[in-house]
């Protein structure tokens, strides 16, 4: 038997030990995913990874390839699921993408409009996140974290820093910085550390920089997330580090 | 302080009120109330802004660099000029005192971009149904479909002005609506010789329906000059920006004002220093400010901004047509400045020439193309930045902190420098128009015609959808419903 998979009925290859995700990136082949990066290990948690493997379902970033396996991606009914998932994400935090410095260069927002998420469809939360300016180099706004843990992994297991962390339960859940003060400026953090760069929405910002970059140059005005996987990227890289 | 028909001696007695509200719902939800005895006597008038907008407090704790496009959605017609003028504030703090040339011009063509497309909406899409017809008119004619229907080349031709206006802006912000282009310390873009070619070709016809405008709105006054020179007149103190030379420049340069007589009353004042110059009153009736020049106290000391200021407020304009027509206002005036609120629309279609003039000279000027973008220098902790709005001088100020957060924002937005003056305004009519009569809509609609010619930011969504939302109350003195009209 081939080592090969369907996705959405199209033949997708994979190498021993890959995950739906990475064989699909590999492939060029777009699986929505704000937590999953091709550089650190699965995270499993913000869920629009979800796919259908013979009918049952489960997340693409976590699940081994197999040969065989019948995948359903981008059907009505995932992605129906994947639009609900967003507009949690949405209503939990603050996104104000008027006036969001990341617009343009954002996971959630690109995510959400391959989604076609039109309307946040809940009651916001509006939860209070003051921002913490006190790093020389790099601004904090809690408002927008998504908990993809992202920073957390690149800070811990690429940078040997360890500076932010998950606290509470939740819907309380919440990024943190590891320092007695909880403020970043009492961190060894530093603005060319992996973990400045990794964020996929706007909550860990090179200070100073914001609209730089004009509206139209953008990476997702450019081009839609879901070319972000063409045979010509490397799969997956460069979500969260457009900006 | 108040002013004659502020507020009524007895309110309570015998007077009914007489609402209009909404007057309009752009940028700002307004209402005029009108209290009238038994005799339809005009006893007090008072224009309400009753929305409550809040930007000076939630820019409070955001990053500096994101004010300019944060704070530009204060407003979806005229965002360019708080765009700008929080970049230009924002410079001082990076420590650009001054931005490179092609930045400078960028911004420049953006702004004149800007004071074309929202002068062609204002006097086209919103003021001209009011001209041609008639103040009194048919109701359901007194709309740009209207105006589309028995005048489709002046229609056309406001379209296509404001069109080519908001191109201007798109290629040098990003988007036609709420761009990015001007950054603290620069400009994130500069123009490409074909995206300059491309605008070029248009220019010139601009210029040339500019000059049309011009001269519909001369005419207008001319053969009504009962009309044009008396209705809603508020004589009164302005003030706007100038050149240092004294000549019309709306993106830069020094506050001057004068008094109604045309008299200089300070001049060459670095913007810097407006809050020694400018107090803001509050009154309990309105969410809007109340700004007079300090010295001359509250009852003496408001002032006008805006078009009819600046035409009459500078020694020159910079570009010949608009000169030439200039010069002609001046003359029909008589040597004295014009107070009328219909003259306003003259002299916004002066500028509006200005404007286009002053594009298609910009889009010669290599400097558009340059690649020096940003400059920079010592971080400051406060700055000013001044500009003329379409409607008027905009001011806005911030402190920004050590950690990049700004601590304070003040704005004086142009509408809010008119606050006495359109009160005034529409409290002249009412006595005009209303005083003893019956209450019609017709009648109703000068109030707003007053308004409108001011060009606030709260005349602009009733004629651009065609409709004006309004809602008339006729209550009696202990507040029983007596009457109630509304129109859509």
């Amino acid at each position: 038997m081939n080592d090969s998979f369907l996705l959405d009925g199209e033949d997708i290859p994979f190498t021993p030990g890959q995950t739906v995700m990475q064989a699909a990136a590999a492939a060029g082949k777009y699986i929505p995913h704000l937590c999953w990066h091709p550089d650190f290990a699965a995270h499993g948690s913000c869920k629009l990874c979800t796919v259908k493997i013979g009918g049952r379902f489960a997340t693409s970033c976590t699940v081994r390839a197999a040969a065989g396996q019948e995948v359903e991606n981008r059907t009505e009914e995932l992605d129906a699921k994947r639009r609900t998932l967003l507009q949690l994400l949405f209503v939990e935090g603050n996104h104000f993408c008027p006036s969001c410095e990341k617009s343009g260069d954002c996971a959630l927002q690109a995510t959400a409009y391959e989604m076609g998420m039109l309307t946040p469809h809940f009651d916001h939360f509006y939860p209070d996140r003051p921002v913490d300016a006190s790093h020389p180099d790099v601004l904090l706004d809690f408002n927008r974290c998504i908990l993809c843990e992202l920073c957390v992994r690149a800070s811990r297991d690429v940078d040997g820093k360890n500076v932010f962390a998950l606290a509470g339960r939740g819907t309380r859940s919440h990024l943190v910085v590891n320092s007695d003060t909880g403020r970043l400026a009492d961190t060894d953090f530093a603005a060319t550390d992996r973990a400045a760069a990794v964020c996929p929405v706007g909550v860990i910002l090179k200070k100073r920089v914001g609209f730089a970059v004009p509206i139209g140059l953008r990476t997702y005005d450019r081009k839609p997330i879901s070319a972000g996987m063409g045979a010509d990227d490397k799969a997956g890289a460069g979500i969260g580090e457009a900006g | 302080m108040n002013f004659e028909l502020e507020t009524a001696s007895v309110p309570g007695e015998n007077l009914r009120r007489v609402a209009i509200d909404p007057v309009s719902r752009v940028e700002g939800h307004g209402k005029v109330t009108i209290l009238l005895d038994e005799d339809n006597k005009v006893h007090q008038v008072r224009l309400h802004i009753v929305e409550f907008r809040g930007f000076e407090r939630f820019i409070q704790g955001r990053p500096y660099w994101e004010v300019p496009v944060m704070v530009q959605r204060l407003c979806g017609i005229c965002p360019v000029s708080h765009h700008l003028a929080a970049s230009k504030a924002l410079d001082l703090i990076v420590g650009a005192s001054k931005v490179t040339p092609t930045a400078d011009k960028m911004r420049r063509l953006m702004h004149y971009g800007q004071i074309l497309q929202s002068h062609a909406l204002h006097f086209f899409h919103l003021s001209s149904p009011d001209l041609l017809f008639g103040f009194g008119s048919e109701v359901g004619r007194r709309n740009i479909v209207g105006v589309a229907q028995q005048y489709p080349d002046i229609a056309k031709k406001g379209i296509l002005l404001r069109k080519f206006g908001q191109e201007v802006i798109r290629l040098t912000a990003g988007k036609r609506v709420h761009g990015t282009g001007a950054v603290p310390g620069g400009v994130n873009r500069s123009l490409t010789a074909d995206e300059r070619k491309e605008l070029l070709k248009d220019a010139y016809q601009m210029i040339a329906w500019s000059r049309d405008a011009v001269r519909i709105i001369k005419e207008l006054h001319q053969q009504d000059p009962a009309l044009y020179d008396h209705f809603g007149t508020v004589r009164s103190s302005f003030m706007g920006l100038v050149a240092p030379d004294g000549s019309l420049d709306l993106y830069h340069g020094v506050l001057r004002a004068r008094d109604a007589d045309g008299r200089i009353l300070f001049d060459q004042v670095d913007y810097q220093t407006y809050d020694r110059l400018i107090t803001e009153e509050v009154k309990p009736w309105s969410y809007m400010k109340f700004p007079y020049f300090t010295a001359m106290g509250p009852e003496a000391g408001w002032y006008k901004v805006g078009p009819l200021a600046r035409v009459q407020n500078c020694d020159s304009i910079p570009t010949p047509f608009a000169e030439h027509e200039r010069r002609e206002l001046v003359a029909y005036a008589g040597g004295k400045p014009l107070h009328g609120s219909l003259a306003f629309h003259w002299a916004r279609m002066i500028e509006m020439l200005f404007a286009a003039e002053t594009i298609k000279d910009l889009l010669h000027d290599d400097d558009l193309s340059g690649t020096e973008l940003m400059a920079g220098g010592e971080r400051r902790r406060e700055g000013v930045g001044v500009i003329e709005a379409p409607r008027g001088t905009l001011f806005h100020h911030y402190q920004v902190g050590d950690d990049d957060l700004v601590t304070m924002a003040n704005l004086i937005v142009s509408t809010t420098n008119n606050n006495q003056a359109m009160n005034t305004a529409v409290r002249e009519v009412a006595k005009q128009y209303l005083d003893g009569q019956e209450i019609t809509e017709g009648l109703l609609n000068h109030i707003e015609v007053a308004i409108r010619a001011f060009d606030p930011c709260l005349s602009c969504a009733t004629h651009a959808l065609g409709k004006m939302p309004l809602e008339v109350t006729l209550v009696d003195a202990e507040g029983t419903e007596l009457d109630r009209k509304y129109k859509a």
